[in-house]
């Protein structure tokens, strides 16, 4: 029992990068990773073994799904910053950059590429975290990439579609 | 000598990328891309977004992590941990907190369930359980008023404000289990209300409460990423919503529809 607590415990860290990345604010992120904490311990004798990282991704990517439903009711507000292009020079406005063309994806395919890019996981991980064929992990992946560079090609990037 | 026979694909640069190809089929298309300026322009263009989003966010995890996300906190915080544990002292601490939640959590209901002007009764009835299911399916903490731990308790109550003998499905079979229970007013009355958990957070309710409308027989609907299922079986209507994954909601729709038949009363 100790152990799968120590094991929990150990990918705190990781998990907040990836609802760091997933939201791009720290106390929503935090958030995210306190509800996904709650639910790891009160599920623990639903854990069935294997692996507890990718059971905690999957358990943050659920919740997170989750959360963007309950958001997608309320009217949306648009930010102000949104309307400036990526055009300032410098590291400082790449970060930024890099932020909002994350943003601008759809959750499935932000979900699959910083699984791989910034979490490490395997394709085969991502998959099973998604609840998806690989192929089609591939394929969020391959989308989510061509986007991102159209963004940062500064392009006009393509409407977010709503489902 | 190797595009010839196996010609690089897309899909096989975005392994390369993320080191997803064996160590020799990597090595012939690093060799293929020296030679095609344009994907290797392509991949440089992906390397260099991974490396702006690892140098973004990558720094995070030598934070320190703030004390509510340490685990002892967390389990302090979490009034319902001590009940999964079956420490008896924990599980009066929860009920004493259930009780102020019930008083204050309600009212919004209260106050739109005139608003719908009706149409086809199973659609109204369909659409109040997938605003419940929306509203409570992304509650963590204050999901269900009584926990599935106490089922007797639940079935008793739900049973009489609803004013009939109301089974609650075990769903153990699919991996589902009960979360629990809580009331809502439905459109023409009392509802009742089961969640179940899947072990990765996935969630499926259970909405019933008696209606007039005819019996009928499954109907599916589905709306942005959920989706339900919906009858009616001697004067009470029920609804099965889920994610909007119509295989697996079939399958426990099924199970739900099976148990519930099997504990009715033989009519006729």
């Amino acid at each position: 029992m100790a152990t799968f607590r120590q094991n929990v415990e150990l990918t705190i860290p990781a998990l907040r990068r990836y609802a760091r990345a997933l939201t791009r604010d720290a106390d929503l992120a935090d958030d995210l990773v306190q509800d996904t904490l709650v639910r790891a311990l009160r599920s623990e004798h639903l854990f069935l073994g294997g692996d507890v990282r990718s059971w905690m991704y999957t358990i943050l990517t659920n919740l997170n799904r989750n959360r963007l439903r309950s958001l997608s009711r309320r009217p949306i507000m648009a930010s102000l910053e949104d309307h400036d292009a990526p055009d300032a020079s410098g590291s400082e406005s790449g970060a930024r950059d890099i932020e909002r063309a994350l943003a601008s994806l759809v959750e499935d395919q932000r979900h699959a590429l910083l699984l791989v890019v910034l979490e490490g996981l395997s394709y085969r991980e991502v998959a099973d975290v998604q609840g998806v064929p690989i192929g089609t992990v591939m394929s969020r992946l391959a989308r989510a990439r061509a986007q991102i560079k159209t963004f940062l090609d500064g392009e006009r990037p393509t409407l977010r579609r709503v489902k | 000598m190797i595009d010839r026979e196996f010609p690089v694909t897309e899909d096989e640069l975005h392994a390369y990328v993320d080191g997803e190809l064996p160590a020799d089929r990597s090595e012939t298309v690093g060799a293929w891309l020296a030679a095609n300026p344009d994907q290797a322009a392509l991949v440089a263009t992906w390397r260099a977004q991974a490396d702006s989003i690892r140098a973004r966010y990558g720094a995070v995890v030598s934070e320190p992590v703030p004390e509510r996300l340490q685990l002892d906190q967390i389990i302090k915080n979490d009034i319902t941990y001590g009940r999964t544990r079956g420490r008896s002292f924990a599980a009066m601490a929860a009920a004493a907190a259930l009780v102020a939640f019930i008083a204050g959590g309600s009212v919004g209901w209260y106050a739109r369930a005139a608003t719908s002007t009706p149409s086809a009764a199973t659609d109204i009835f369909a659409a109040e359980a997938l605003d419940a299911y929306r509203l409570y399916v992304v509650e963590v903490r204050h999901p269900v008023e009584v926990p599935g731990s106490e089922l007797a308790h639940l079935k008793q109550w739900l049973s009489k404000r609803i004013g009939h003998d109301l089974s609650i499905p075990d769903l153990s079979s699919m991996g589902l289990k009960l979360v629990g229970g809580r009331l809502l007013p439905g459109p023409t009355g009392a509802a009742a209300f089961y969640m179940y958990e899947g072990p990765s957070g996935e969630r499926f309710t259970i909405y019933c409460a008696k209606s007039g409308g005819p019996e009928t027989a499954l109907q599916f609907r589905s709306a942005e990423q959920l989706a339900s299922f919906t009858w009616v079986d001697d004067k009470i209507g029920y609804v099965v919503s889920g994610p909007a994954d119509r295989e697996r909601l079939e399958a426990v729709t099924k199970t739900v529809y099976e148990q519930i038949d099997k504990s009715a009363p033989k009519k006729s």
